[in-house]
């Protein structure tokens, strides 16, 4: 009797049982409560879609668009990815750009982010992040719109690289001061987020039609 | 057990005697964070609110099986647990709130004031003594950061809630919702309370 209480488990056992009764409360929680957050974040993209493609004074009148959302899905090296592509049409049908939502890990947490791409998927036309813990004070300018506003009209030509101090040559983006790797993390999401997807993003105009009648 | 603090004493203490901003002196890191807005202070002091008590009255019931050595485990895992589910309940209910409290939520789990009740009042005392102690903790600690909040919101945009109050002739101290307004309104209440408190006992030296 003595031996069990001073056994690993006896002195144990209090935490590893509140441990299973934590995890599963946890678990039922997160159950209950993930469906509203995945809706709160959805609605947070809708709202954002328009300014990502077309700038904020035109998204003004964003009533004015279609939204669709498409699978994108990506075998790379045997490993399947799937990418969420919001398509944004005029009302008249023309094809105004796509929205793409990748993630990755930050410096503190995972960073979910959209990337706005034109009708081709040749130029970036905004960028805006979603979630996202960085270290406040530093790693959280990522969230700022000057900081952003970078990436509006870069080539996805090439990938895009982080530089220290002032960015000279096009495919250039200046970090955040203090926060080099969350820069650096959200330009690999982006640059990773693009070479996936370019070559599969633009629609054929047929394409379109079908996806009207979904 | 007789010179524990009963649970009004418990309770009374954290309002203001034992004030967790203004005297011991703990939290200070989400205190100057979150406190340029009432709304979000509020919401902070809401969230300490729930983990404390949740925490204090879960590792109050648990006393008894408490190993000594292995208790900070106990007490990080039960405030990990409440933290969370607080952080699940903003994000789905409270969305662009959570967005502005950011990582400040989360890092409540490493809020001293928590884990210090735990150990101080909740690892000794009955669960109802716990409870209340946990109550007069948060009252106090709500208290605090609505009143610096206050100071802020309304010196640093003219309104509080978001809502204009002072004429529009106010210019707006926009350093008072920077970070350096929190370090100067936190530094002057603390000196308030502390004149405050040192009148109070000399009057009572000098009757």
């Amino acid at each position: 009797m003595e031996s069990l209480k001073n056994s690993n488990l006896g002195q144990a056992w209090l935490v590893l049982l509140l441990s299973i009764v934590f995890s599963i409360s946890l678990a039922s929680v997160q159950l209950s409560l993930n469906p509203v957050i995945e809706e709160n974040r959805t609605k947070e993209t809708m709202e954002k879609i328009p300014v990502l493609i077309a700038g904020k004074a035109s998204a003004e009148n964003s009533g004015s668009i279609d939204i669709s959302k498409r699978i994108i899905n990506v075998d790379k090296y045997g490993i399947a990815k799937s990418y969420t592509v919001y398509d944004v049409f005029s009302k008249s049908g023309t094809d105004l750009g796509h929205v793409v939502r990748a993630s990755g890990q930050g410096y503190g947490d995972k960073i979910e982010l959209l990337v706005g791409l034109d009708p081709l998927g040749r130029t970036i036309t905004g960028l805006f992040i979603l979630d996202q813990k960085e270290t406040p004070g530093l790693g959280n300018g990522i969230v700022e719109a000057a900081w952003r506003d970078q990436f509006i009209g870069k080539s996805t030509a090439e990938p895009l690289v982080v530089v220290k101090g002032k960015s000279a040559n096009d495919n250039e983006i200046d970090a955040v001061s203090g926060a080099t790797i969350s820069s650096r993390s959200v330009t690999d999401i982006v640059n990773t987020a693009i070479s996936d997807v370019k070559n599969k993003i633009a629609l054929v105009p047929d394409s379109h039609n079908k996806m009207e009648n979904k | 057990m007789a010179d524990q603090p009963t649970a009004i004493e418990r309770f009374i203490n954290g309002i203001l005697p034992e004030n967790p901003v203004y005297r011991q002196l703990l939290g200070m890191c989400p205190t100057l964070a979150v406190t340029n807005g009432l709304k979000p202070a509020i919401t902070m002091a809401c969230s300490v609110a729930f983990v404390l008590l949740g925490a204090n009255v879960v590792i109050s019931l648990i006393r008894n099986l408490l190993k000594p050595h292995l208790r900070i485990v106990v007490f990080t895992l039960t405030i990990a647990t409440f933290v969370t589910i607080a952080d699940r309940f903003l994000a789905a209910y409270f969305f662009q709130m959570s967005k502005t409290l950011g990582p400040y939520i989360p890092l409540i789990i490493v809020n001293c004031i928590i884990i210090c009740r735990c150990e101080v009042c909740a690892s000794k005392q009955s669960v109802f003594i716990a409870a209340s102690d946990a109550i007069g903790q948060s009252l106090g600690y709500g208290l605090a950061l609505a009143s610096i909040a206050t100071i802020r919101e309304l010196l640093g945009t003219g309104g509080l809630f978001g809502i204009a109050i002072l004429p529009a002739a106010w210019p707006d101290w926009v350093i008072m919702v920077l970070p350096p307004g929190a370090f100067i309104t936190l530094g002057l209440m603390l000196g308030l309370v502390n004149w405050i408190d040192m009148k109070k006992s000399g009057k009572n030296k000098n009757s």
